[in-house]
């Protein structure tokens, strides 16, 4: 009877593992089938993305573009933008939690920021393309910038705020771990607490904070509603935050949502994108959670 | 120079003024005329509870005072108020007066910073920072701009050490991390990083209790050479080790100063019972 | 010259540098708290206005003659001609008899324009389910349409050019006329919780994507309950500490933090296109919030039961109990409210996810209500994604209450759990 009953969680415990399993063979099997019609090369270092495919075997003209940089491009600049607000933000939101907050405004104060975690992410991308994008646009055009409706500016910006609470969190723990001894010798020599933070804390908690960033970079890279309702769909290889861009998350939403056959190159490319992004977010997510195990570690 | 910090100037040691102070502090056992600190009307309260009570001290210039008594007297509560340490504790209430050369440190306006880079620190543990050991022993100069250029921090660096009688053992692995010295070591680590910010008083919080007997030899027979140039202040359980280093000796008892003097006095003839059950060894 | 009082002078001088460096250093701090703080404070005062006007309804009440359509034998009624009822002509007919001054016809199609194209439908069904108004006149409430709701409810203000709030101004004076009369109120729109999507605003409501959320979520949770506990309970407390176990470890914490897109291609490669299952249905979306959700349950499951003691388990096993027995009676029962808690806090994001649901195909413009968990649905944060692109004044309210109704359940969710969290949290 026990064994049964082990059995049977044994069974249960093995889901997980066929869940990551299925995941990197289904993404595998489809790309797979993607890159015997669009060579690899062109996937990984093309200039061009625009997926038409020929209708019928001898239409003339609209051969498929699959190249991915632009994809890659736009990605990279939201979560440029993105982190460069919840970088810094979080990082201060975390210094003032740690070093500057009384306890009661602890209780208050952390929890809140977590809030912004929890706001499904539909409720963003709402707010980014009815408030934000409009005020950048007006903003821009006083300022006599040339701020399209649809920019990577105001999708990284909400997306930045959303993930502060990642960056806090995890620095303030980062920070609360270094131990009081170490703070009490910088402020027995006569250190300010800026200095003691600057100095002393902040060196000693690097390694939690850049797990907290790296986390916070892995979740920017794969949120989709949010670019996809503030951020435009054209696929540009341009830096210029005030243009729209778009990403691998929303070429993904885009290929796939509509009327294709199944093992044309359009939907399979979805596949190969979404293999690349996995990769990209594991990889991420694996430094990050490994800084984070060893500085527990250090301390305990 | 505003009003403040005319009234904080003192002339502060360094190499060159260290003969002329050993000379004319010669008479170390006859205390000077004006007591270096003056704590008086002493009250510390954690919340409700209170931790000391009435505390009345004079702390005697150059020379080295002990503060003995069983564990959780208040000694360790009462030698963090005299550098404000205890500002950092949460929940905690210092009422009174803590005088340092006839300024209060508590008073209205007064600069922690400064106050604390005149009286430094030894803590229980030895807690050196996760750098080098030259960049530990220079945090101190390094933050107060006590040195104009690389040669006059390195000069400080360097002569910090060698007064905590570390550099010899150092002087070739300066970049080494402060924390793969052996615990004696790392305590005097701590010293000479207290040292270099020049104070004129150093606080010590039991700073023998977690080394072994040879180190404490060692930072004892520190301790004898440091009182030329230094008020020391320290907290110890051990009344062997209090007769060993002190002239002066202050017994805590459940929060109180029951008995202070000199320190044969103290051990020899206590006048208070509570004083001779403890030095006794009946209790603690 | 580096005397002692140049020294000390330099030396009080840099404190005051370092004093105002350590003001400035706090205020960035407390700046950077409201940062965040305040564009929650703002995101909620935006959704709260734009959405709260969207739980009222602006009807018109008019005066119908619901004529009699073919009678059968016995005064029985024709149902085939009762289907064919012109309820559009009745509505027409009534507007025309309140307003007689519409002469040309222009006029008459901009009178008919206020109210809804949806009306007729209205109509229809309240004669169907009340036969018994047949041959007689009878005092209807139907819906405005949406340029008159907005205009009624004061979103779009009176005195706005015409092409701005859309409606003439003899449609304005038609609107006011109406009010004088009592015959335009705005009342509670029940619409809005009972009906599903439409192409009318003023008719859209939310009941599919509510009936759907909950289908999907019950799916999920009654997948990834049983199977996350499961997996946390033998990890925990049953598997051996060996490399596999420090994999499936190193796993689980990677699946927590994969991008939820991934999990909705899982499911359109594997259950869609496998398996074969019902597009669109409330199965397949819950499969994948499940998949989704695994990880989290598990991850808190082991958080909880590493929280119980030792001597918990020890003191069970000494009485005689089985190391099953001792784990399922004793050790897990208090491990509960700690895998509850992360439970909530999972299907709470769950019941916020999009782009999944998005892949498995919840994206359908559905106008019925889903009967079982099969048939085909959407969900409450797709329809708000849907309903988002959508131009209209009247949607864009419409959408942001659909948001505040999302917030208000995963705030319960949240709420829930931290209550839970407190109340059973035992200090050991």
């Amino acid at each position: 009877m026990e064994r049964l009953i082990i059995g049977t969680l044994i069974a249960g415990s093995t889901v997980a593992v066929l869940t990551t399993i299925g995941i990197v063979l289904s993404l595998v099997f489809e790309t797979i089938r993607f890159f015997r019609l669009v060579p690899i090369g062109d996937f990984l270092f093309g200039l061009q993305w625009s997926p038409q495919m020929a209708i019928r075997a001898d239409q003339v003209g609209a051969t498929g573009a699959f190249g991915a940089i632009p994809l890659l491009a736009g990605t990279l600049l939201i979560s440029a933008i993105a982190l460069g607000v919840s970088g810094p933000v979080g990082l201060f939101a975390a210094i003032y939690l740690a070093e500057y907050a009384t306890p009661a405004q602890r209780t208050v104060i952390k929890p809140a920021l977590e809030v912004l975690a929890g706001i499904p992410t539909v409720v963003y991308g709402f707010f980014a393309a009815l408030v934000v994008a409009p005020i950048l646009r007006q903003g821009g055009a006083t300022v006599g910038l040339d701020v399209s409706s649809e920019s990577a500016l105001a999708a990284g910006l909400v997306m930045g705020i959303m993930t502060i609470p990642f960056v806090s969190s995890i620095a303030d723990d980062a920070m609360t771990a270094v131990p009081l001894t170490l703070r009490e010798g910088s402020l027995g020599l006569g250190a300010t607490r800026a200095e003691t933070m600057c100095r002393v804390i902040l060196p000693a908690a690097l390694s939690g904070i850049a797990g907290g960033l790296l986390l916070a970079a892995s979740r920017v890279i794969g949120e989709t509603m949010i670019v996809v309702m503030a951020a435009g769909l054209t696929a540009n290889l341009s830096l210029n935050p005030f243009e729209a861009v778009t990403t691998v998350t929303v070429q993904i939403v885009t290929l796939l949502t509509g009327d294709q056959a199944f093992d044309s190159a359009k939907t399979l490319s979805a596949f190969a994108l979404a293999l690349l992004l996995f990769l990209i977010t594991m990889t991420l997510n694996l430094i990050a959670l490994g800084i984070v195990k060893k500085y527990r570690e250090q301390y305990e | 120079m505003t009003v403040l910090d005319a009234t904080m100037t003192m002339p502060r040691p360094n190499a060159i003024s260290t003969v002329a102070a050993l000379v004319a502090d010669s008479a170390l056992v006859g205390a000077p005329a004006t007591p270096k600190m003056t704590i008086r009307d002493l009250n510390v309260f954690y919340g409700e509870t209170s931790a000391l009570r009435d505390v009345a001290l004079d702390i005697p210039g150059r020379g080295v005072t002990a503060l003995i008594g069983p564990s959780g007297c208040g000694k360790s509560t009462f030698i963090r108020c005299l550098n404000r340490m205890n500002d950092v504790i949460e929940g905690c209430r210092v009422e009174g007066r803590v005088l340092l050369d006839d300024t209060d440190i508590y008073g209205p306006g007064q600069d922690v910073v400064h106050l604390r880079a005149r009286i430094g620190m030894v803590f229980q543990k030895p807690n050196p920072f996760p750098k080098s050991i030259f960049d530990n022993v220079a945090y101190g100069p390094r933050i107060h701009g006590m040195a104009r250029n690389k040669d006059e921090l390195d000069r400080i660096v360097l002569h910090s050490l060698e007064r905590a009688g570390l550099l010899d053992e150092v002087r070739d692995r300066l970049k080494v991390p402060g924390t793969s010295l052996s615990g004696g070591q790392q305590q005097r680590l701590c010293i000479a990083r207290a040292i270099a910010v020049q104070p004129e008083v150093i606080l010590m919080d039991e700073p023998c209790s977690a080394l072994d007997p040879i180190a404490t030899a060692r930072i004892e027979g520190l301790i004898e050479e440091l009182k030329a140039y230094y008020t020391i202040i320290i907290v110890t359980h051990s009344m062997q080790q209090a007769k060993r280093v002190s002239q002066k000796t202050a017994y805590f008892h459940l929060g109180r100063l029951v008995e202070e003097g000199a320190t044969e006095e103290i051990f020899a003839g206590p006048r208070d019972e509570r004083t001779r059950d403890y030095v006794m060894g009946r209790i603690g | 010259m580096n005397s002692p009082a140049a020294r000390h002078d330099r030396m009080a001088a840099r404190r005051r540098t370092r004093h105002r460096a350590e003001r400035r250093f706090r205020m960035l701090g407390f700046l950077a708290v409201w940062v965040g703080l305040g564009f929650l404070a703002v995101l909620f005062a935006v959704i709260v206005d734009k959405g709260a006007g969207a739980f009222k309804q602006t009807m018109v009440r008019l005066d119908i003659a619901i004529e009699a359509p073919g009678m059968g034998p016995q005064g029985t009624i024709d149902w085939n001609a009762m289907l064919r009822m012109d309820t559009n002509a009745m509505i027409k007919k009534a507007l025309r008899a309140a307003f007689p001054d519409a002469g040309s016809r222009r006029e008459k199609r901009a009178l008919y324009q206020l109210v809804s194209p949806n009306a007729p439908f209205e109509l229809r069904r309240l004669i169907l389910d009340n036969p018994d108004l047949i041959g007689r006149s009878a005092t209807v409430w139907v819906t405005a349409s949406d340029d008159v709701d907005m205009l009624a409810k004061g979103a779009v203000p009176r005195s706005a050019p015409a092409d701005a709030r859309r409606l003439s101004d003899r449609q304005v004076r038609w609107i006011a006329a109406l009010e004088a009369e009592g015959r335009l109120e705005t009342r509670f729109n029940k619409a809005f919780f009972t009906s599903g999507d439409s192409r009318e605003p003023e008719s859209a409501g939310i009941a599919v994507a509510l009936v759907g959320s909950l289908y999907s979520v019950l799916v999920c949770l009654a997948l990834a309950f049983p199977f996350g506990v499961m997996a946390a309970v033998y990890l925990e407390e049953f598997a051996p500490k060996n490399r596999w176990t420090a994999f499936i470890e190193v796993n689980i914490n990677n699946l927590a933090a994969v991008p939820s897109i991934v999990f909705g291609l899982l499911g359109l490669a594997l259950l869609l296109n496998f398996f074969n299952l019902p597009r669109s249905s409330p199965l397949v979306g819950g499969m994948v919030l499940a998949l989704m959700t695994l990880p989290t349950i598990i991850i808190a499951g082991r958080a909880a039961l590493k929280a119980v003691p030792p001597s918990v388990r020890d003191a069970a096993l000494a009485v005689g109990a089985s190391p099953v027995q001792a784990v399922f009676h004793h050790v897990l029962p208090l491990a509960m409210p700690g895998t509850l808690t992360g439970t909530i806090i999972g299907t709470a994001r769950a019941m916020g996810e999009t782009a999944p649901l998005l892949m498995v195909g919840m994206v359908a413009f559905v106008v019925d209500v889903p009967e079982t968990i099969l048939s085909p649905a959407t969900a409450l944060p797709v329809q708000v994604f849907l309903w988002a692109d959508h131009p209209e004044r009247a949607f864009l309210e419409r959408t942001a209450a659909a948001i505040l109704v999302l917030l208000v359940f995963t705030c319960a969710m949240n709420l829930l759990a931290m209550v839970l969290r407190r109340r059973f949290e035992v200090r050991w």
